[in-house]
């Protein structure tokens, strides 16, 4: 709270752009920057879609009120100062003065207080503004959020891809903003480059907008992003230069291969707000074992993450002992991490009456993934948990909506599955824990099905409070409670990596990935 | 008048077939477990409760299988072939947008596959015990067992990554810019390596079946005639023989159409090739249904166009076919 307040109350433009980048040598001007992404997004307006695909173009073409640098500070980017009131119930928004979309229209706090609407209505994350109860405009330049209660995931909220501001003469026609027909053609944005074209499956090129608010930004001319599905393909492309960055690389075997290319610059750096860990799900209402906290944990110590993260992650991606990303503020590695202990295991089954079968089964489980980036975690489960005498089988799907269906509807025992933060906990962490969020039929609830009436309280009480060290406290009692009960076990980030030619400078490494906007990337 | 009375009779079949085509296909993708819904909060990295249950809301997915069969055949019916839900923008365009490339595509290797296959069948066919007959049969062998996106992968590890001559994917490279010749040119550039993926499957098909009938040709009667009354080894083969071995390849081709379609799903996703394939992978992936039975409404347009084609190609090369 303090921090932020300090922050907000005595930024001045000066400080406000410095670069949070480490600069060695002087960003050239001009040059075209040809990137990697990895899906068709369905459009490009991200205020009514979430995800990557749609994030990477989106925060080149609008703006948000904030942007992140890489310890996770927000700075000033179309808000050039904020201030959050001592009541914590209103935040005040300073808007650069200036500022035009790129049909030249002002972007005034209307449209901020548009744009929040809209996302408010639209956007599949409620949590992001649900406290947000009205978007007064005193100004055109100064815009002031109404909260019901303290809302500290806004902050965050605000970055990137998650609030973008949108033109309301052109979004606020009467249109339905899901399915407007500029959200994919003729765009009209608030970001750094402007929309040329987009052609489903083949590329989207972005080129300079010369009256961007930030002066002499941005550098490049020209942006062409690719529209790349196959890992392979890319790192064939990276690697002859056709390529100059791609983002959320994480093939282990390809990263091991591109990082040994002396032309590239592969960097880990950067993924912590978007926040992907990979996990053990269990099914924790299941008729069958996984509804015993003992088998839980007994399985738990026969996971040996370390194996996992050699073998099969090749040391692409470190260790995550929680559902909230490492590299998060709230993060707590104190928590039990069930190192390898097979004897711990079988005595856990054993005593809590899990008798072995003549052929040294004691009962079977099945774990199920949907795509195959996660296909080797869930087939190491099957050897792994033989050695306690659990006979798992290995369910694959035939592609996503298969899988989805299956784990929606609670029909598993295990799954290994890959759940985002999406930047505070508020909005990323509490849907999958929260016994609130119970809900069949949709994917990334709370498809463990766990409740803890403390573990509700708790992420109640961290989702209202500004105060930071208040919520570093209840988010660790969080983290021990479920690493006690362990709904699901976690395994260890996605190994996101940017992937970068060394004529690329500024590669971007704040916490959104390249979901961010490029304005300081240049060729060198 | 013959000629005229199988086509349209060829065509009334064809219209049955699409009927069926569309009315199975609707049955079996609603079938498939998960929908749109999951593949859009998938897409986005999940989806609240009531989002979830609006997207459902909105593309009538609660409603009786019937009933989403009803509505969807009698929109067919107007020529209204609906909505994406994944792109939100009308089947027709985003189909319409993709058959070009996958056309281009798809008779590009064919030709390559019938000529090259032709040729090579004729010469093999000359000479049956010679070192190009081994090479025939060899090539006959390797196509068939060789599935066609390892072929691809081989070929752009060969020629992209080892050799640098070609592009990794894509249709076009578009830094590259100049007037229409130079586009062209990048536009051939990118489509030799998926040419040849597609085309190595059928050449193998093309050439066998080519030295087959031709050797069976070679032996007849008016060949013998030919070459006893003087005519030069030349015009035996490439004017009195091959016109009569044609005649099998020509039904194969169009017979294989439909196959050189699905061949094209395989080719343009390895080769991020911007066509019906990419398109039908990717709909069938995120549930798409408008979309998936666009595609197919289309390509199994082309392929009963073609076949009628096929049919009077035939014609025309053997005038000994009446009204079949």
């Amino acid at each position: 709270m303090k921090q932020l307040l300090s922050l907000a109350a005595t930024l001045a433009l000066t400080t406000a752009f410095a670069a949070p980048y480490a600069q060695a040598e002087e960003p050239k001007k001009g040059g075209t920057l040809v990137m990697a992404i990895q899906q068709t997004p369905r459009h490009l307006n991200p205020a009514v879609q979430s995800g990557t695909a749609t994030g990477q173009p989106g925060t080149q073409l609008f703006a948000a009120p904030l942007r992140y640098d890489e310890g996770w500070n927000p700075q000033p980017y179309l808000a050039e100062s904020w201030e959050i009131a001592h009541d914590e119930l209103s935040v005040t928004l300073n808007l650069v003065k200036g500022a035009t979309f790129h049909d030249g229209k002002p972007i005034t706090s209307e449209d901020v207080a548009f744009s929040i609407k809209t996302v408010q209505e639209n956007h599949p994350f409620k949590s992001m503004f649900a406290p947000v109860e009205k978007v007064e405009t005193p100004n055109e330049h100064t815009a002031i959020l109404r909260l019901s209660k303290p809302h500290p995931a806004l902050m965050l909220a605000m970055s990137s891809q998650l609030l973008s501001i949108i033109p309301k003469h052109i979004y606020g026609d009467g249109e339905d903003p899901k399915s407007h027909p500029r959200n994919g053609d003729n765009v009209v944005g608030s970001g750094p480059f402007k929309f040329v074209e987009y052609k489903k499956d083949q590329h989207i090129i972005l080129e300079r907008n010369d009256d961007f608010f930030i002066e002499g930004r941005p550098y490049l001319d020209k942006i062409v992003m690719r529209v790349m599905k196959d890992g392979s393909a890319r790192t064939i492309a990276l690697e002859s230069g056709e390529l100059h960055m791609s983002g959320f690389e994480q093939d282990p075997l390809n990263l091991v291969r591109l990082k040994k290319n002396d032309d590239l610059t592969v960097s880990g750096k950067g993924y912590g707000a978007i926040g992907p860990i990979n996990w053990l799900a269990f099914n924790t209402q299941a008729d069958g074992p996984t509804s015993d906290p003992i088998v839980r944990k007994a399985i738990a110590y026969a996971v040996d993450t370390n194996f996992m993260l050699k073998a099969l992650m090749r040391g692409t991606t470190g260790p995550a002992k929680t559902g909230i990303h490492p590299d998060s503020p709230f993060y707590d590695d104190t928590v039990e991490d069930y190192a390898l202990d097979l004897d711990k295991a079988n005595k856990l089954l054993d005593d809590a009456g899990y008798k072995k079968g003549s052929d040294g089964m004691r009962f079977k489980l099945t774990v199920d993934y949907g795509w195959p980036t996660v296909k080797p975690p869930a087939e190491y489960m099957k050897p792994a948990l033989k050695k306690i005498g659990i006979d798992v089988t290995v369910r694959a799907s035939a592609d996503f909506p298969t899988w989805s269906k299956r784990i929606s509807n609670h029909e598993f025992d295990m799954t290994i599955d890959n759940v985002f933060n999406w930047g505070d906990p508020v909005i990323g962490v509490h849907r999958t824990y929260s016994s609130q969020n119970i809900k069949k039929g949709v994917i990334w609830s709370n498809t463990q099905q766990y409740s803890n009436a403390r573990v509700d309280e708790l992420m109640e009480l961290a989702g209202a409070t500004n105060d930071q060290e208040l919520r570093k406290k209840y988010y660790a009692e969080f983290q021990h409670i479920l690493a006690d009960e362990l709904p699901l076990y976690p395994l260890f980030p996605s190994p996101y990596h940017t992937i970068s030619s060394k004529k690329v400078g500024n590669a971007p490494d704040s916490i959104w990935g390249t979901s961010h906007p490029l304005d300081q990337v240049y060729i060198k | 008048m013959g000629l005229w009375k199988a086509i349209a009779i060829r065509i009334g079949y064809g219209l049955l077939l699409l009927l069926a085509v569309l009315v199975l296909n609707f049955t079996l993708i609603s079938i498939a477990p998960g929908d749109i819904a999951d593949s859009i909060a998938g897409d986005m990295g999940g989806a609240d409760a009531e989002v979830i249950a609006e997207i459902r809301e909105r593309y009538g997915l609660n409603e009786p299988f019937y009933i989403q069969l009803w509505k969807y055949m009698s929109g067919v019916f107007r020529f209204d072939l609906g909505y994406s839900y994944f792109f939100n923008v009308p089947v027709t365009e985003i189909v319409l947008e993709r058959l070009p490339a996958t056309l281009l595509l798809v008779f590009s290797a064919q030709i390559l596959a019938i000529v090259l296959g032709t040729i090579l069948g004729v010469l093999a066919a000359k000479n049956p015990r010679g070192f190009l007959n081994t090479i025939v049969t060899f090539l006959a062998l390797f196509g068939f067992a060789a599935p066609v996106f390892w072929t691809g992968i081989l070929l752009i590890i060969t020629f992209v990554s080892i050799f640098p001559i070609f592009p990794v994917g894509g249709m076009r490279d578009v830094t590259v810019e100049g007037g229409f010749f130079i586009e062209t040119l990048d536009l051939l550039y990118h489509l030799v390596l998926p040419m040849i993926t597609l085309a190595s499957i059928y050449l193998a098909l093309y050439s066998r079946l080519a030295r087959a009938s031709m050797q069976e040709v070679l032996g007849a009667d008016y060949v013998r005639t030919a070459r006893a009354k003087g005519v030069p080894e030349r015009t035996v083969l490439y004017k009195h023989a091959l016109k009569n071995a044609l005649g099998p390849v020509i039904t194969v081709a169009g017979l294989q159409f439909a196959s050189v379609i699905s061949g094209a799903v395989v080719v343009e996703t390895v080769f991020s090739w911007p066509g019906l394939g990419t398109l039908a992978l990717q709909s069938i992936l995120a549930r798409d249904t408008p979309t998936i039975m666009g595609i197919l409404f289309f390509s199994s347009l082309v392929v009963i166009v073609f076949n009628i084609l096929t049919d009077i190609a035939l014609r025309l090369v053997d005038p000994r076919i009446k009204t079949g």
